[in-house]
């Protein structure tokens, strides 16, 4: 009779031995495929304007982005929202023409029209800048441009 | 001395700590998808390049100045009233558009429901937006009113495509899109790219950015 009373004490007890195996598992799924912000900005954060007729930018690898802004470095870079970032330097738009060759050497060949330049500019940055780099996209046949913006709400 | 089990080492808080990193990268992961206002450069011109003569009532000047006030053909205006003045600019429809490329001569737009005035342009493919902006103008507002511009030509384009083919333009491009990819609705892609292409020749996008004055 004993016997029998030892197996009815207690419920038992879930095993839970294998969640922190699946718990991992789904943390090192998250560390592998969270990707890191390959260049840092060397100007502020720009605060991208809205628009409401947007398209997504497809195909990561053909884009370059150039970014215009306000340099976090005022004492260095000089003040004004018309800083421009090639890479991680801030440069001039003389410098646009090297930096979209430098690009277009890493794509093949067939992939080059499919190439964009995505423009991220503050807002309170000027058209002049703007023209500058977009003549000397021309200049070089970088014709395709995405002015990144935000998604806004229509009205 | 009393037997001793070899104690275990508790492991219950094992699943604590992978959870608070797994959350901590699930909160810091962020899935930027990039978007904006898309444009297509023109060319560079040869050097003796001529530019063609347009007739002024064809086009449609936009200038923003460096206060960032916008005068729409010799008139101030709110960027709100922008859209409506494009769309009543480029669905005019007073005359006849261009000549097709085999040289067949331009035809009237049939469905265009502007006011048809002679003051105003001839046809949506002969309508020109020029946009003239200052060095000083500041970034947002040119991305505003280019914004303006694009969304009167997505009206006119799904008003075309609601009356023709029972959907919007967005849901007819959707549907081409998906159709490219899908394997099963092969033989729509046809049917759908030729819809697309149709409205987008009957509205087509002209928006020229003059060099800004400074």
């Amino acid at each position: 009779m004993s016997k029998f009373r030892k197996k009815k004490k207690g419920m038992p007890a879930v095993n839970t031995a294998a969640l922190p195996d699946i718990v991992f598992m789904l943390l090192f799924f998250f560390m592998v495929t969270t990707t890191m912000r390959e260049t840092d900005l060397r100007i502020e954060n720009p605060r991208l304007p809205s628009a409401t007729e947007i398209k997504k930018l497809e195909h990561k690898s053909l884009v370059c982005t150039i970014y215009i802004g306000k340099s976090k470095d005022p004492n260095r870079d000089g003040v004004g929202y018309n800083k421009i970032q090639l890479n991680d330097k801030i440069a001039s738009a003389e410098q646009v023409p090297a930096f979209i060759i430098n690009a277009r050497s890493k794509v093949s060949e067939a992939e080059v029209p499919f190439m964009t330049t995505s423009i991220k500019a503050d807002k309170e940055s000027n058209v002049g800048t703007i023209t500058d780099i977009r003549l000397k996209l021309r200049d070089v046949n970088a014709l395709k441009i995405s002015y990144s913006t935000q998604k806004g709400s229509s009205n | 001395m009393a037997r001793r089990e070899n104690p275990e080492i508790n492991a219950g808080s094992m699943a604590d700590i992978a959870f608070l990193l797994l959350i901590f990268f699930l909160v810091t992961t962020t899935m930027n998808v990039d978007s904006g206002v898309s444009k297509k450069l023109s060319e560079k011109p040869p050097k003796d390049y001529v530019p063609p003569i347009i007739k002024e009532k064809n086009i449609f000047v936009v200038i923003i100045n460096r206060n960032n006030e916008l005068l729409v053909e010799d008139e101030r205006m709110q960027i709100n009233d922008l859209k409506d003045a494009a769309i009543k600019f480029i669905d005019n429809g007073g005359g006849i558009g261009t000549a097709g490329e085999d040289g067949s001569p331009g035809k009237p737009c049939d469905y265009c429901q502007g006011e048809k005035s002679e003051l105003s342009s001839d046809h949506p493919n002969k309508a020109i937006i020029s946009v003239q902006s200052d060095r000083g103008t500041e970034y947002g507002m040119y991305i505003q009113v280019q914004n303006e511009l694009l969304r009167a030509y997505t009206e006119l384009r799904n008003r075309l495509s609601t009356q023709k083919y029972k959907i919007t333009f967005d849901q007819l491009e959707q549907a081409y899109g998906e159709a490219k990819k899908n394997a099963s609705l092969k033989d729509r892609v046809e049917d759908l790219k030729n819809k697309v292409e149709f409205i987008k020749t009957a509205y087509p996008q002209i928006i020229s950015d003059a060099e800004p004055t400074s």
